[in-house]
């Protein structure tokens, strides 16, 4: 045991060798690239897929329009008020600061989890990318109801994009980061300009046409068969959670720790309101047509309805660029659990997981349902992280407490990890809470637990006794 | 040379987006509009790369 502690420790310490360290001052970055961040990350492929879903759902204009507005207020607040402070302080990236808290064997687990959510994610990426590049050879693409691979033409089109993405991310990441970065206000523009040229073929002539139609042709307040009706309250939830992961999760400590001040959080306003407010509404107001003109409602086709050819590469480079890192960052965690392999063989074989999800349009057309469970799942640790920072000291805890106890695998943090995935199962099960309302309660869930559970091990009676400590296994 | 590349860049900028504003004013056609926003793509690809990348002399906290 004390060995597997070791190895997995080495493993760990190798795959994260320059990130050990806290960002020094030289290594810090400006306003701007952050605004670029923010901007490019969140103006993806799957937004052409996220509107839609919203129309299809039912809500109305005005849930919609004030449902965004306030929630992705709330998501910036919790990248300005619980992430950045916690990262401009510590500027140590999320994995090197859990494993203080909760130890390498911990970490490993939760590297698994995030890998393979990484890797769906990556899938649905695929997926999007697909509907365009099949639409050249007329292969028939999924619809709104399709879970399953349903035609040999949509199998090979994904096992094209999906071998061509990984191809392109072993060749060279670097390169792709630096394309994408180039490609997103470009993609931003072709939002706008599909949402808008479209409008007069939903007969909207001038501004005071257009809240009419919105209501009576865009978001009806109607959801499509077998879809749930979506309220002001899911909107504005989906909103705030749709980067739990990120924000409450913790998961961009990676990226503010490069921040000048904690105030930098407030630029993921770029994101959010670019591409979580107009390119959520553009591919919204696209799907209308779609529906009108009973074409395909998916992202290629829709997406050429409003651009032509200059749509499907945007539908394209918005879901190569993204899957890109999202592949990336999947092989980061894969690699603890192949420390001896070679980056490009784990890239093969996250690309591997990620072209046989892609497969399956279910991920894609049930993106905001898979998008709220994989903040959920995530959650947990970023609420052990904001405890461990901000109570602890308060509360006389000692903070990194795995870390100076040297223990491998913190009982207190996996606890809460696992009792608050339960917890949420169990509030959905028993009072029929759907998944986009479970991160708040959930939130505080995982608080109370670890307050708890780490004032047992530290005060009480059989403190010291209640983890597995690497002394025992030695 | 950069200058000449930026004007090249935001010019392909500019053809992915206003034509569309044209379409719903009533002064161009979806066809026109299409097109002019395939020539932006061009512009835009074949331009910002070379100023936007050569700029970008610090990683990006993107590519961390």
């Amino acid at each position: 045991m004390a060995e597997d502690h070791g190895t997995l420790t080495d493993r760990l310490d190798a795959i994260y060798e320059f990130d050990r360290e806290p960002v020094t001052d030289e290594h810090l970055q400006g306003p701007g690239d952050f605004i670029g961040f923010y901007s490019g990350e969140h103006v993806a492929g799957t937004e052409f897929v996220i509107g839609p879903l919203f129309v299809a759902h039912g809500v109305s204009a005005g849930d919609l329009l004030l449902g965004l507005l306030l929630g992705n207020l709330l998501a910036v607040l919790s990248w300005a008020f619980i992430c950045a402070p916690i990262a401009v302080r510590t500027r140590l990236n999320l994995y090197w600061k859990l494993r203080k808290i909760a130890g390498p064997q911990l970490l490993f687990i939760y590297n698994i989890v995030n890998a393979l959510m990484f890797c769906f994610l990556a899938g649905a990426m695929i997926s999007v990318a697909a509907t365009a590049v099949g639409i050249p050879f007329n292969i028939a693409m999924p619809g709104l109801s399709d879970l399953y691979p349903n035609t040999v033409g949509w199998v090979v089109t994904v096992l094209v994009v999906g071998s061509a993405v990984t191809l392109l991310a072993i060749l060279g990441f670097r390169q792709i980061a630096r394309f994408s970065k180039v490609a997103a206000p470009w993609m931003f523009l072709v939002f706008v300009a599909c949402g808008v040229a479209v409008l007069p073929q939903l007969n909207v002539s001038s501004l005071d046409d257009l809240w009419a139609v919105a209501n009576q042709k865009i978001w009806t307040g109607a959801p499509f068969e077998s879809r749930a009706h979506f309220s002001f309250w899911h909107i504005m939830f989906f909103a705030w959670f749709t980067n739990m992961a990120m924000h409450i999760g913790m998961a961009d400590l990676t990226i503010l720790r490069y921040a000048k001040k904690w105030q930098y959080g407030f630029f993921s306003a770029f994101g959010m309101y670019l591409g979580h407010y107009v390119a959520w509404i553009a591919s919204g107001i696209l799907v209308a047509l779609a529906i009108q003109n009973s074409g395909e409602i998916a992202p290629g086709p829709i997406a050429y309805m409003g651009a032509g050819i200059a749509g499907l590469a945007a539908v394209v480079i918005a879901g190569w660029t993204t899957a890109n890192p999202t592949i990336y960052r999947a092989g980061l965690a894969m690699q603890t659990i192949t420390p001896n392999w070679k980056r490009w063989k784990v890239t093969l074989a996250v690309g591997a997981v990620t072209t046989v999800a892609a497969m399956f349009p279910a991920l894609m057309m049930h993106l905001l349902d898979f998008v709220a469970l994989y903040g959920l799942i995530l959650m947990p640790m970023g609420a052990v992280i904001f405890v461990d920072f901000w109570l602890f000291p308060r509360l006389g805890l000692r903070q990194d407490y795995a870390d100076w106890k040297d223990i491998a695998f913190s009982l207190p943090a996996a606890a809460s990890w696992g009792l608050t995935l339960a917890a949420c199962w169990a509030i959905h099960a028993v009072w029929g809470l759907e998944i986009f309302f479970l991160g708040l309660p959930g939130w505080f869930i995982a608080t109370a637990i670890y307050i708890a559970l780490c004032y047992a091990q530290q005060r009480g009676p059989s403190a010291g006794k209640v983890e597995q400590h690497v002394g025992d296994n030695a | 040379m950069t200058y000449l590349l930026k004007i090249g860049s935001f010019v392909g900028l500019g053809l992915t987006v206003v034509p569309a504003f044209l379409v719903f004013a009533g002064l161009l056609t979806w066809d026109t509009h299409a097109a002019l926003m395939g020539v932006g793509a061009v512009l835009w690809f074949v331009t910002a790369p070379f100023w936007m990348v050569k700029e970008d002399a610090t990683q990006s906290p993107a590519e961390r």
